[in-house]
């Protein structure tokens, strides 16, 4: 077999062994190896096989074997977008900047390739965002707040919206110097700050001097005086207070053989429970006696009654006595002319 | 006949200097240029010669490459983690990862396999194709009617040239692999992520540096020492004059990538 031991030098023709020119030859030559020629093939395979491994995952690492569909995002700015970034959904990657160009109107197209398998959580209403951090690279982000919605579909060109970290430095510099030049102007010497302080001081120092808080509150020791005397003569109030609470008790409730007022009010209460009971009794007549009353009272009424129906009936007969009058009148004409027979009125 | 001033002689010593090192540059050249006409030539790859070529890949290769392997991943597992740790008392822990592929696969891995192979392969192979030319081992050859560029200068440079780029494309994907082992451990949750930011890092234009970049390192050391072994004035000399020729050659290299890549 060809393929087993390749000769000394590999066929090459050996130069005249003069002198050392055999240990020449031999220092030329390769050592034999078994197997070489199917050695040799494999070891140019792995080399193949890492070339073309390594540009096949490469492709693949670059999403070129990925079926995706067109997102165009127009923005104002391009300034940290570069081509192979990601678009971000959640936190992961699901689309790649391809292409970023100028637009007619000046602007900015940013042409970003989503992945089929991710295109579905871009909706009709989502929305994107280019953020650029204080440390790291500008990121596209995208969210979708309703899911339910109709699905982005293919080259769909949508504004993206900027969300600059650093844009909002210099509004927050000029803010931060307001608030230190009010620090300032709070902690000056002559700031009110720094006058409440000293007043703060004073009083601290009234407080531990003569007179106290009362001091402090009456402003003068004239009038923490009048309080102090005041207050004295309250306690001499108190102390009367007590000697008449005293007495009162004693005259009350009484002491040793004196029985007090006390008892006397309770056998008092006990006659004047008597009287209540006599004066209940005395009611029930006068009761009884106002019911007699009220009877009599409902028959004058229904007399009153009669008495009404009675006169309405006098009042028509004598109306038909009258009218009877009328008529006999008319009838015989006891008078001599016509002029006497005038009804005379009452 | 008068001696001949100081000045004058330090002149032409430096002329002579002068002339030697564009020599030594002019032959790489040449050479390089030779090897190119080798290679699209169809008697290189007939029967004989491409079996000889092959011996030559196989034994200048296989027996390095597993030692490589280790050596590669014992430090790429080192710097991903000093990186990783780094990083995370600082909290940038989403930077570290690509940092550590743009550092290892991008920069140290490409440099650290060509100058493994030159000093394991390319410098022993030109010293000893300066001792088989100083002992006219060579001369034999092209008195017979052998072309020692054929049968000699040009299995070692192709040698040099495979065994390189296969060190690295290996010793890159270990790196590759213990990076990501290093940052996420045992488990593949974290590998679509990782193909994603990998294929960030790798853009066409980094993509297209990174492989010629590999290409070139690998010609570098392959064609450097053998070149002076071949024309080398002596054997300390040729190799001591290779060394300092490579490593200016790769440094040029590397600062004109990383200018491509950072500029």
């Amino acid at each position: 077999m060809t393929d087993k031991t390749l000769p000394t030098g590999a066929g090459l023709p050996a130069p005249a062994p003069a002198g050392d020119a055999a240990d020449l030859a031999a220092l030329a030559a390769l050592p034999p190896v078994r197997y070489l020629r199917l050695k040799a093939t494999l070891l140019l395979l792995l080399t193949l096989a890492l070339v073309l491994g390594s540009a096949l995952y490469l492709l693949h690492a670059r999403g070129v074997f990925e079926p995706t569909q067109r997102l165009v995002l127009t923005a104002d700015d391009s300034e940290g977008v570069t081509v192979g970034m990601d678009m971000t959904f959640s936190g992961f990657p699901i689309g790649r900047v391809r292409r970023i160009e100028l637009a007619g109107d000046g602007g900015v197209r940013i042409l970003v390739d989503v992945a089929q398998r991710d295109a579905h959580w871009l909706r009709q209403s989502s929305v994107f965002t280019l953020v650029r951090g204080l440390v790291g690279g500008t990121a596209i982000k995208a969210y979708s707040g309703m899911l339910t919605d109709e699905p982005l579909p293919d080259g769909a060109v949508r504004p993206v919206l900027p969300g600059d970290a650093t844009a909002e430095i210099p509004q927050l510099m000029a803010s931060a110097r307001q608030l230190l030049d009010n620090l300032g102007e709070l902690t000056g010497a002559g700031s009110p700050l720094a006058a409440s302080l000293a007043q703060m001081q004073q009083l601290a120092q009234r407080l531990n001097g003569q007179g106290g808080a009362l001091g402090v509150l009456m402003g003068n020791p004239a009038d923490a005086q009048k309080v102090l005397a005041t207050l004295t003569r309250t306690q001499q109030l108190l102390q009367r207070l007590d000697g008449l609470t005293a007495k009162t008790d004693k005259q009350l409730f009484g002491s040793g053989a004196d029985a007090g007022l006390l008892p006397e009010v309770r056998a008092s209460v006990v006659q004047i429970n008597g009287l209540l009971g006599d004066a209940r009794t005395s009611l029930t007549k006068v009761d009884a006696v106002l019911a007699e009353a009220q009877a009599v009272g409902a028959n004058a009424r229904v007399a009153s009654t009669d008495l009404g129906a009675l006169r309405t009936e006098v009042e028509a007969n004598l109306r038909k006595v009258e009218g009877l009058l009328d008529q006999v009148q008319r009838t015989w004409p006891f008078t001599r002319s016509a002029s006497d027979a005038q009804l005379q009125l009452p | 006949m008068l001696a001949p001033s100081p000045a004058s002689s330090w002149l032409q010593r430096l002329w002579r200097a002068g002339q030697l090192r564009a020599l030594g540059w002019w032959r790489i050249v040449y050479l390089g240029a030779v090897v190119w006409v080798l290679l699209l030539s169809p008697s290189t790859w007939e029967r004989r010669a491409r079996a000889r070529l092959l011996h030559r890949l196989y034994v200048d290769t296989a027996p390095v490459l597993l030692g490589f392997s280790a050596l590669a991943a014992l430090l790429s597992l080192v710097i991903t983690r000093i990186v990783v740790v780094t990083a995370l008392s600082y909290g940038l822990t989403r930077y570290a990862l690509e940092m550590v592929i743009r550092v290892l696969v991008l920069e140290l891995i490409p440099l650290t396999a060509a100058l493994f192979v030159a000093m394991r392969l390319t410098m022993a192979g030109g010293a000893q194709l300066a001792q088989l030319r100083s002992s006219g081992y060579l001369q034999a050859l092209r008195e017979r009617g052998v072309d020692p560029l054929r049968v000699e200068f040009l299995p070692r440079v192709l040698a040099g040239i495979y065994a390189s780029i296969t060190l690295a494309g290996l010793s890159c994907v270990v790196a590759l692999v213990m990076a990501y082992l290093g940052v996420y451990g045992l488990n593949m949750a974290a590998f679509a992520t990782y193909t994603r930011m990998f294929g960030q890092v790798f853009t066409p234009q980094v993509t297209l540096l990174f492989v010629l970049k590999t290409l070139l390192f690998g010609m570098t050391v392959a064609l450097v020492p053998t070149a002076a072994g071949l024309h080398g004035l002596g054997r300390q000399q040729s190799e001591v004059g290779a060394l300092a020729r490579m490593f200016a050659v790769l440094l040029l290299i590397e600062v004109l990538f990383l200018m491509g890549n950072y500029y």
